[in-house]
């Protein structure tokens, strides 16, 4: 018989991860969780597959960048779900971001890849470029810019031209660099608050933010708006680009302590998540940690702190059958899960339902469905599958699940709008219209 | 021709007869599967094949053993014995992927699925029309119902219900070189041998199932669950034995001390028992309404008198959902204490308890380990959980021989040596001490008339006869183990 893990050598690299594999003792309970492993049945590709292989490469039984092991962690989409249901609380997702930081260098990788990495760095890193995109956008979307940029994403492999066919109609500002600095509360005042605008979604779903500003301004919060945020590095982490990530969090650590305010207020479940999650960000820079600790404390989703200030009763009637879709970092990483819901049922006329599957990825994860289009698509099928007939809208709280959705259920031809809690609690409230087809797909 | 190759030509042909997405032959991916349940009896296989139609089980199956290579079937490798560790390069048949329910009848109680399908997810179809499945092993979110099959599981039910045993009516099967053969039926009673509760806990050694059909029952009209808490573990002992010398059946009886609760307190379902607690008693009553408010009644003035110093009924279905998830994930959560544990599997008559725990501690203290009781304690299923940290010499074989003294306690008790996590190639030594040479000459004889050639799971369940090696066909192991 081979050497088994446990009559191993003493591990041949320094450091490594056994803070976190060491507390997995590979009793399985994680396996339902992983939509990798649903959809492949494939042991490597679940979360106690890759933590064993993790294990395997510090007791020097496998090389790091063996194909395998690479395929592993590249696969994860880090949506966390396995570790809200791991009984040791073995952190699977740290595990896999800090593989993906040390093999970021080394890995050769499909063309795709690479440009896909150029193309974020490109994005993330250059708030200024931001408000030309969306004006860019609009121009493209109103077909101003003639046939070329149509013909050149046609080109595009799968799901680029269905992602951009499923934008929402842009408007062409962001809130980042067009709301006002400060807008006041309705009174009475109860709190002060800095809105996080986010990158895609203030260039995609500026509409989101913006009812985000409204909707928390007409409940009696003070909504401040600082210019020197950024995007929030949760994109750059997942493709192993840490130094990018610390340099945006560093940024926004500055920008927001700058801002007198109890809360930072997101709409993004991705950003919302990473922001929580800036002192793993920085846990080799102990000087920085308690900082990140502080700020970390004040982040809440828009729905959180509707529900904690109290939801006011509604203007006018939305009737609607509504599915909401628990974006994996709102509900894995941030806890919210109740909270979008309460909001949604309090409306009068909407009938909230649930999706067949329960709390499932939808396959979006980042840039992981154009980094890995087969297995997302595999893991959005399931997701569609489990939207139930009859749904006039699916709500959800991540501007990538939006498009993700929106793709799958135009591929099956379905007509069912996909929108934010925030923008129909909006017109509920009498602050927006319905919006009509908000990543609605063709 | 070595064992190395004669895999590489049986995978050969099942890539070509059921495509390359079946088949898992990479080295690092294989690392993946070289361990269940328990990572400590990890063995490499020489390859995976992971059937998406039933068909293609049968056509895997003739091909590898036509070429002499054994085959050790896989669900979620949830086990805890090392049943679906595929040793000497053998080749895992994982069946996660035919998970299909194929139907289900209301009127006659009864589901039909195939063998990769969670037990869950039979329990939720179960539901979905006022029935339930019995068998509710604590990994049931992962665990398949092919594998509840192999091992008999039980579970937190099986006190009043039975093991999957009592609750499968029929079953397909691939037996050796790729045969096909359907066992038990649906009519109550049939003639001539029990095959079907032959197979029923095989643990894969005499084929492999590929459609299960199952008894539903009708979802008892009510349940009560009482959680009750003790300073002293045996006074929750004593109370277990009491509640069934009472005449009082329930539907479940389950125990946990200090150190497993500090375990499962740390996980994700938090139910805020204090640290200093003694013991956890969960106890579930259920049947018709009438009455059963009475029953729980009587079962907390049994504790009372034993010194209970906290006895509450569940609020609503959320509490209990609650209880039950931090009492199942207790095997889990044990990574929270050590980086590794042992786990038994001892059975003894639930008059014993008092004195076997006393047993336990005093083999824990001989051979210096921490132990965590998790247990079925209406029917005497104790579960000693011996914490160790494996970086640390000698911890292991500290850990192993006070789980085998452990063991012994419990056959010389009157008990045995597993109750529903199978023998695998854990406990085969064990098996001789449980059973005379007569009888396990007879269990070996029924095996080779199952599969001549030694090829369905080598190795496991029965202990190796000595001297030479079990079987003729296997390949020879480590050396040219085909990875």
């Amino acid at each position: 018989m081979e050497r088994t893990p446990h009559t191993a050598p003493p591990a041949a690299r320094r450091g490594g991860d056994r803070d976190i594999w060491s507390a997995c003792v590979h009793c399985g309970l994680c396996l339902p969780s992983c939509p990798t492993y649903r959809v492949t049945g494939r042991e490597e590709l679940s979360p106690r597959g890759r933590v064993f292989l993790a294990r395997l490469v510090d007791e020097g039984l496998l090389p790091e960048d063996d194909a395998d092991r690479v395929m592993a962690m590249e696969s994860c989409l880090d949506c966390r779900a396995c570790e809200v249901v791991c009984p040791s609380g073995v952190r699977v997702g740290h595990l896999v971001e800090r593989a993906r930081e040390r093999l970021a260098g080394r890995l050769p990788g499909p063309w795709r890849r690479r440009w896909a990495h150029r193309l974020v760095r490109g994005f993330v890193a250059h708030p200024g470029r931001w408000p030309r995109l969306a004006r860019l956008g609009r121009l493209w979307q109103r077909g101003r810019l003639g046939r070329l940029p149509d013909r050149l994403l046609r080109r595009l492999p799968a799901p680029w031209p269905e992602l951009a066919e499923a934008l929402p109609p842009l408007s062409g500002l962001t809130v980042r660099a067009s709301a006002p600095a400060v807008t006041p509360a309705r009174p009475p005042v109860r709190a002060r608050v800095a809105l996080f605008a986010g990158c895609v979604q203030d260039v995609a779903f500026g509409a989101v933010n913006e009812a985000a500003r409204r909707v928390l301004a007409y409940v009696g919060c003070e909504v401040v708006v600082t210019r020197a945020q950024g995007c929030c590095g949760a994109l750059s982490r997942d493709m192993g680009d840490g130094e990018t990530a610390r340099a945006l969090a560093r940024r926004n650590l500055a920008a927001f302590a700058a801002v007198q305010a109890d809360y930072v207020v997101t709409a993004v479940g991705g950003c919302g998540a990473m922001l929580r999650e800036y002192p793993v960000l920085f846990a080799h820079e102990p000087a920085r940690v308690a900082e990140a600790q502080a700020f970390a404390r004040r982040v809440v989703d828009v729905s959180q702190l509707l529900v904690r200030l109290g939801p006011l009763p509604a203007a006018k009637p939305l009737p609607l059958r509504v599915a909401y879709h628990d974006s994996c970092h709102l509900a894995h990483v941030m806890g919210v899960r109740a909270e979008p819901r309460a909001l949604l049922a309090a409306i009068p006329g909407v009938e909230l339902v649930e999706l067949g599957e329960g709390p499932a990825c939808c396959g979006s994860a980042g840039t992981y469905n154009l980094e890995h289009p087969e297995m997302s698509a595999r893991i959005l099928e399931r997701k569609i599958d489990s939207v139930p007939e009859g749904v006039d809208a699916v709500a959800t709280g991540n501007p990538g699940c939006a498009l993700q959705l929106a793709v799958g259920l135009g591929r099956r031809g379905r007509r069912v709008r996909v929108v934010h809690p925030i923008r129909l609690l909006a017109a509920a409230y009498g602050l927006d219209e319905i919006p009509a087809d908000e990543g609605g797909g063709p | 021709m070595t064992g190395g190759e004669r895999v590489a030509r049986a995978l050969a042909e099942v890539e070509t007869a059921l495509g390359t997405e079946a088949v898992v032959r990479s080295p690092g991916a294989l690392w993946a599967y070289s361990a269940d349940g328990n990572p400590d009896l990890a063995a490499r296989p020489g390859g995976v094949v992971l059937p998406s139609r039933r068909a293609d089980v049968a056509a895997a199956v003739a091909a590898l053993h036509r070429h002499g290579v054994p085959v050790v079937a896989r669900g979620a490798g949830t086990g805890l014995s090392g049943g679906a560790v595929a040793e000497e390069g053998g080749v895992l048949l994982d069946l996660a992927r035919l998970d299909r329910i194929l139907a289900v009848d209301e009127g006659e109680g009864w589901l039909r699925a195939e063998p990769g399908v969670t037990n869950l997810a039979v329990g939720r179809r179960a539901a979905g029309m006022g029935m339930f499945f019995a068998p509710d092993p604590s990994s049931q979110v992962a665990c398949t119902l092919g594998g509840n099959v192999a091992e008999n599981s039980g579970g937190g039910h099986c006190l009043k219900y039975g093991v999957t045993l009592q609750h499968v009516l029929a079953l397909e099967a691939v037996t050796a070189g790729g045969g096909t053969l359907s066992l038990g039926g649906l009519a109550a009673d049939l003639p001539g041998y029990d095959l079907l509760g032959l197979f029923v806990g095989s643990e894969g050694t005499l084929g492999v199932a590929t459609e299960v059909t199952v008894r539903l029952l009708p979802a008892p009209e009510a349940t009560r669950t009482v959680l009750m808490l003790f300073h002293r573990e045996e006074d929750a002992s004593e109370t277990v034995s009491e509640v069934i010398a009472a005449g009082i059946l329930p539907a479940a009886m389950e125990m946990m001390d200090n150190l497993a609760v500090a375990g499962v307190e740390r996980g994700p379902y938090r139910v805020g028992f204090p640290p200093d607690v003694g013991a956890v008693l969960l106890v579930e009553v259920d049947g018709l309404e009438a009455g059963l408010d009475e029953q729980a009644e009587r079962i907390a003035a049994i504790a009372r008198r034993r010194g209970v110093r906290e006895a509450r009924l569940a609020r609503d279905e959320g509490e209990r959902a609650l209880w039950w998830a931090n009492r199942k994930t207790a095997f889990g959560a044990m990574g929270n204490l050590a980086p590794a544990y042992l786990v038994q599997d001892g059975v003894i008559p639930r008059s014993r308890l008092v004195r076997v725990l006393r047993r336990v501690r005093e083999i824990a203290r001989t051979e210096g380990v921490r132990v965590a009781n998790v247990f079925h304690a209406g029917d005497g299923n104790l579960h000693p959980l011996i914490l160790y940290d494996p970086a640390e010499p000698g911890a292991a074989a500290r850990a192993r021989r006070a789980g085998a003294a452990m063991l012994r306690v419990c056959v010389d008790e009157g008990g045995s040596i597993t109750g529903e996590h199978g023998v695998g190639s854990e406990k085969r030594e064990e098996m001789a001490y449980q059973f005379t040479p007569a009888e396990l000459a007879l269990m070996r004889s029924v095996r080779d008339a199952w599969d001549p050639a030694g090829l369905w799971n080598p190795g496991k369940v029965l202990p190796p006869e000595r001297p030479g090696p079990t079987g003729t066909a296997v390949p020879s192991g480590s050396a040219d183990g085909g990875v």
